[in-house]
């Protein structure tokens, strides 16, 4: 007899999770970066690779992800990090922040937390001295997204 | 006034880095919320972050509604000479708070 109730509780979670993952698929789609990262570099040419974005690959909830981005640089007075640029493409206002850096700035890593609308790929774009620019991304699954009532918008 | 802590370590050794965390108590309205009547909660973004160490500015922030309520932000300095560290923010309705710490250069 709790056999058969234990069954049925865990079709009953199983269908919620089904459920809770279309109401993901429902949410903004990835917005498309380029123009935000043209703006800013202006056209110029961006590398890839050299940034290193420490983010749970599971984040619990949306509301506040921790999130930790390490651009490697000798941060010297002639080889350093400008700015670094925070894009969440699935956010409804993309551009999360900006941190201005320089040479003074011991390190190019700059820890904080942020909001996320959905699984999503958290991109970076890494403005060095020398108007040369950097751009790194990581994919993170959000199992609870930030102001879902939002999607309905 | 918007509240805020400000953490440096007390001493440091010449030419280290060390870490700045700073964390300010603040809403961060979307804009895209509404309250129990359906009425839209008006937006209200702690934008501006600033770090000032001895007189000079070294770190900055522009931040956006992707911030999560209550910015928490940490970043590093290279100790150079004993001095106050200042860190100023502000609002989009202008609010504006402040905190500093002295770091002592050994």
């Amino acid at each position: 007899m709790r056999r058969r109730r234990f069954i049925g509780a865990g079709a009953a979670v199983a269908a919620a999770a089904a459920l809770g993952a279309r109401a993901q698929g429902g949410l903004a789609p990835s917005q498309d970066l380029t123009p935000f990262i043209a703006k800013i570099t202006g056209g110029k040419p961006v590398e890839r690779g050299g940034i290193e974005i420490e983010i749970p690959a599971v984040a619990e909830n949306g509301n506040s992800v921790p999130t930790r981005i390490r651009v490697a640089s000798p941060m010297s007075p002639e080889d350093h990090v400008d700015a670094v640029h925070v894009f969440a493409p699935r956010n409804p206002r993309p551009h999360v922040a900006t941190f201005h850096l320089g040479p003074q700035a011991a390190r190019a890593e700059i820890s904080t937390r942020i909001r996320l609308a959905g699984t999503q790929k958290v991109t970076v774009l890494a403005a060095l001295s020398g108007g040369r620019f950097r751009l790194g991304d990581f994919e993170v699954l959000v199992t609870s997204a930030a102001c879902l009532d939002e999607s309905s918008l | 006034m918007l509240i805020g802590r400000l953490q440096v370590p007390a001493s440091v050794r010449k030419g280290e880095a060390f870490e700045v965390r700073v964390l300010v108590q603040h809403p961060m309205e979307t804009g895209f919320r509404r309250d129990m009547n359906g009425g839209a909660i008006p937006i209200n973004i702690l934008d501006k972050v600033s770090c000032r160490y001895a007189g000079r500015e070294v770190f900055s922030a522009e931040l956006g509604s992707g911030m999560s309520a209550n910015p928490y932000l940490s970043f590093f300095l290279r100790a150079d000479a004993s001095g106050e560290i200042e860190v100023t923010w502000s609002d989009d309705r202008g609010e504006k708070g402040r905190a500093t710490a002295t770091v002592t250069v050994a």
